[in-house]
Order: structure tokens, then sequence, then C-alpha cells
């Protein structure tokens, strides 16, 4: 009876109101005072991946689906910015700000909301998302890798993307009793993320299982279908189904996530 | 009616915050324990306790970050499940720990909590201008946050506090681990607050600080309050005027319990400390009758109140 009402008590839709953007905004300003550094490595490692991987190992590999190896994993490096961007700004950025510098405590105490500042900060990680993605996709518009102009529509994807995997993110953040609890995210699911999404060769060379493995739990792989079908301009039916996958996703961790780090934080 | 007003002296009647039956839990340990209290417009109210007593517990239940387990809490005749945001916005909060933003400047840290408050970004940088002034902090301006000492970070918190004119201050341990001359600063500044009509709780584990702040004190003890009232009315009640300190000895022990049957006599460490209710110049006297080496005649403190009261076995 006691656990059902705490229950019945704790779950609940989230009051947001227009503050959730200053909590965005004050991650912003932090972000810009140290622009010169968070605009590098958006910029400089898709260049280091398109040459060593797009050039050095291309040669040694057929086109896939009739493209070159470098044009198949130029999208690919599109989406593991949107995923690693988000997941590493609301794993060990948010919780630097919450436990570290008790930046959240502090928020708290003004008029917003606990809720709104882990909107905030989820917005602000989609953000992120959207930075990077628009900084390499130009990098890779620059090297004369993408064939569509449906391209234009990534920042719109990253942002979306960039959501989920900050929603994600945050229930990690919500479990972490340290810093170095976000090994195991790190190696059990984003790696593997990495390497198995159809990034660098396509998802139909995994064994049956896995690929449906992949189309079912790994988010990535829905990402890298998108940008995919955006840069070349296929747009297959497949492409809905990923949307509407994120979107659930997206929509199911943000209210999880807002109520499991109430929970944690409010006791 | 009446009666209420004269008691306490100069202040106001109007009571600000009311806590009834208030109760905060966790699991079966309850951390405050059915608490009634009053808080009244214009005073400064202090809350004593050791560590463990439900002080911080209680003062983050009256700005809203904790939910009550049971009771009723109100702020300006607000309930704080109702109407946190509005309640809130009236209040500036001084946290123990510097919660202060290390990637900003000092002038920042101001201007970003001020944008949380919905203050328009000119006024928000003129209140600034002004509380780094009012705390000594105007040269640090542009300063970022790790390379402030210690003092320096506990003006900031209090200027951050007040950035939105808040007629409530809530002041927990303001003046932990800082020196007597930034000691002395922060109280000066408290002062001159609660002239101008703010509302301030405040909780120390400094008995001079309360002493010296407080219009009232809370003793708080294991989830209750235990003892309330203006500090040298406690201080006359439970200890008296005076206390006798002298080397332990079992002549002078027999000595004293003859001379004062009524007295407290209380050992700590071959020290004897000898409480009476009898008025000022009875120790002299008696010194006079037994000198004694090593013997002093102090005036009584909240301290001694404090430990009457909570006792001397460590918390923690």
């Amino acid at each position: 009876m006691k656990t059902e009402n705490r229950t019945a008590r704790s779950f609940r839709i989230p009051e947001l109101t227009y503050r959730v953007w200053k909590v965005w905004r004050r991650d912003f300003d932090v972000f810009m005072k140290t622009y010169k550094v968070n605009f590098f490595p958006p910029l400089l490692e898709p260049i280091f991946y398109l040459v060593a991987l797009g050039f050095g190992l291309g040669i040694f590999v057929q086109s896939i689906e009739g493209y070159s190896y470098i044009k198949f994993i130029a999208p690919a490096l599109v989406s593991i910015s949107i995923m690693y961007s988000s997941f590493f700004e609301c794993t060990y950025g948010s919780f630097v700000r919450m436990y570290f510098q008790k930046t959240f405590d502090a928020i708290i105490t003004t008029p917003i909301s606990i809720e709104e500042v882990i909107a905030g900060e989820l917005l602000w990680g989609a953000t992120r998302s959207l930075i990077s993605a628009t900084i390499v996709s130009a990098v890779v518009a620059a090297f004369g890798l993408i064939s569509s102009p449906l391209y234009l529509l990534i920042p719109i994807i990253a942002f979306s993307a960039g959501l989920m995997f900050s929603a994600i993110a945050m229930c990690f953040t919500s479990l972490a009793p340290n810093i170095d609890f976000f090994n195991y995210p790190g190696f059990l699911f984003i790696t593997p993320m990495f390497l198995l999404s159809g990034t660098f060769f396509p998802l139909t060379s995994l064994p049956q299982f896995m690929q449906i493995l992949a189309r079912a739990v790994l988010p990535l792989t829905h990402v890298v279908n998108l940008t995919r079908g955006l840069m070349f301009g296929n747009l297959e039916p497949t492409l809905l189904l990923s949307l509407v996958w994120i979107g659930v996703v997206t929509v199911v961790f943000f209210l999880l996530s807002i109520n499991q780090m109430k929970k944690k934080l409010i006791k | 009616m009446l009666e209420v007003v004269s008691g306490r002296g100069n202040m106001g009647s109007e009571v600000l915050i009311e806590g009834q039956n208030l109760t905060k839990k966790y699991d079966d340990f309850a951390a405050v324990d059915k608490i009634d209290f009053q808080v009244y417009k214009g005073e400064c109210c202090g809350f004593l306790g050791p560590n463990g007593a439900g002080k911080t517990t209680t003062i983050k239940m009256i700005h809203c970050v904790l939910p009550l387990a049971s009771g009723t809490l109100t702020v300006a005749g607000m309930n704080v499940s109702e109407k946190p945001r509005e309640i809130k916005s009236m209040i500036g909060v001084a946290p123990q720990e510097s919660n202060l933003d290390p990637d900003f400047t000092v002038m920042q840290n101001l201007l970003v909590y001020a944008r949380y408050f919905d203050i328009p970004k000119d006024d928000a940088f003129k209140c600034a201008e002004e509380l780094l002034k009012f705390l000594q902090l105007e040269e640090k301006r542009d300063v970022i946050i790790d390379q402030l000492s210690t003092g320096m970070k506990r003006r900031l918190i209090l200027a951050r506090a007040l950035i939105n004119q808040p007629q409530i201050l809530l002041l927990d341990e303001p003046t932990t681990g800082l020196d007597p001359q930034a000691r002395h600063l922060i109280w000066d500044r408290i002062r001159s607050l609660r002239k101008q009509g703010v509302t301030i709780i405040l909780t120390t584990h400094y008995m001079d600080e309360a002493a010296e702040l407080c219009d009232r004190t809370l003793i708080m003890d294991n989830g209750k309050i235990i003892e309330e009232g203006v500090p040298t009315e406690l201080i006359k009640k439970h200890v008296g005027e005076e206390v006798l300190e002298l080397d332990y000895d079992d002549k002078v022990m027999r000595t004293l319990k003859d001379r004062f049957p009524e007295a407290r006599l209380e050992v700590v460490s071959d020290r004897i400390r000898v409480f009476t209710t009898q008025p000022h110049g009875v120790f002299a006297s008696f010194l006079e009758d037994f000198p004694t080496k090593g013997a002093a005649v102090r005036n009584a403190n909240l301290e001694d109140v404090f430990l009457k009261l909570t006792g001397r076995k460590l918390r923690e």
C-alpha cells in the first residue's frame, strides 16, 4: 500500500515552463567561454577518420551498395558525432555539474524546479549534438561526399537523435554512484554501437539475429539509417520507421530520466 | 495578543514562517520530528543544534527543495507544497557548501543567477554592482571563482543570495571556516540587512555568533526543538549569570557541595564548572573565603546552555 502510494506520487509527467531555457542558456554560456576548444574536435576528428579509413583503408574495400567506402562511412561519422556529444554531455558533463559543482542545487533554490533543470540539461545535450553534427556535415560536404540537398535536414535529425541520446545518458547518470561508473555504458553500450550499427560496414554483413538485435536495441542504427538516407537522397520507407523508433524512445527516456533524476536528487 | 508583542521586545508580531507538526522522514528515521515553530517578520532567528539535529533539513523545507513527510509549513501565508516558485522568489539562500559556478567570473555568477529569477539584465547588472560594493568584492569582479579565497567565496555566496532582493534570507553556517576578519565583515553585513527589514534565519555551530546576531534562537536536537528564546534569557534560565571554574580536587568538591547545595557541578577533564542560579557575586565571595589556585569566574554564555541541553557526547 505504502509503496504503491510512493510510485504513484513519484512518476509523473513533469510540468515544464520557459525556465528550462535558462538552464540551457547557462550551459550554452559556459560552452561559449571555451568555444575554441569546443569547436576543434568535431572539426578535426572527421578529417582523421576520412583520411585514415576513407583514403587509407578504403583502397582495399570494394564499393558498398554502389558507394565508395569513404562515401559510405561519411554519414556514419555524422551519426557518431551526434551520439558522442550528447551522450558524454549528459553523463560526465551533467554528473560534474550535479555532483562536483553542485550547480543543480544552486539552481533549484531559485524559482526553477528540478524537472526544469534536467530538461534544460537534456536540451543542451541535444544542442551539443546539433553543433557537432553540423560541423561534421560541413567537413564531409567539403570532401565532396554528399549527393543530396536533403542533407540540410541533418541538424534537425541531430537535435532529435541528440535528445534521445541525452535522455538515455541521463538515465545512466541517475544510476551513477560515482563518475567511474560511466565506463560501463561506455564499453557495453557506446562502443558496440560505434562498431555494429551499420557504421563502418553494412548491417546486412552481420548474422541475421545480430541485425535484428541492432535494429531493436541500438539507437545508433536508426540514426545512421536516417543520415545515410538524407545524405544520399534515398527516401526509403525504413527512414520513417527509424524516425518513429527514435521518437518513441526519446519520449520514454525523456520522461524516465527526469523522474529518475528527481528521485535521486530530492529525497 | 499584547503579551505576545511585549514578550519579543521591539520586533514585529507578524508571523512570516510557520511550521506545524513539521516532519521529515528517511525510511524510519525522522530527521525532523513533528516540530512547531514560528519566525517573525524582521527578526534574526538562529537554529542551533549539534550535527544531524535537523537544522539544514528544516531550512531546505522552508525554501521548498525538500518535500515534507507530514505537517504543514507556510511562508508568508503560502504553503510550501503549493507555491514553491512564489516562495523561492522571495527567499535568498546561502548554503553551507560553495555551489558557485566555477566556469564563470564573480560578476557572471551574479548575472547568471539573476537570470534564473527573471530579473531584467540592466537591473541585474546594477544590483550586482551594488552587492559587490556591499560585500567588498568590487576588485574581484572579473576574477574566476577558483582564484577566490574561502572568505571571498562566502561573501560572493551572500551577494548571490541577495540578488533577488529577498524578504527572507536563509544562512546555513555563514561563517564556518573563516578568519576573524572575514567573519566580522559578514556579521556586520547581516546586522545591516536585518536593519533594512530582511527576516533572517541562520544556522551556526558558533554560540558567540548566535548570541551576537540572533534576536531569538531555537535549539534543536535529534529532530526536535528542545528550547527556544532570547539568548540572554536562555542563559539566565539555564545556567545563571556566572560560572565558576576550578581544578578538580576531592576536598574542593566537598566544599562546593556544602556551600552551593543547589548548584550543578560539572566535571570535565579535571576541571570543575559550577553553575548556580544565585545572583552575581556569590563566586567572588566564595573565593575570598577559600582562595583556590587556578580558579576563575566568568560570565555564563550560550555555549553553556547548548552543552547543558544537548550534552557533551560527540555526534556523527
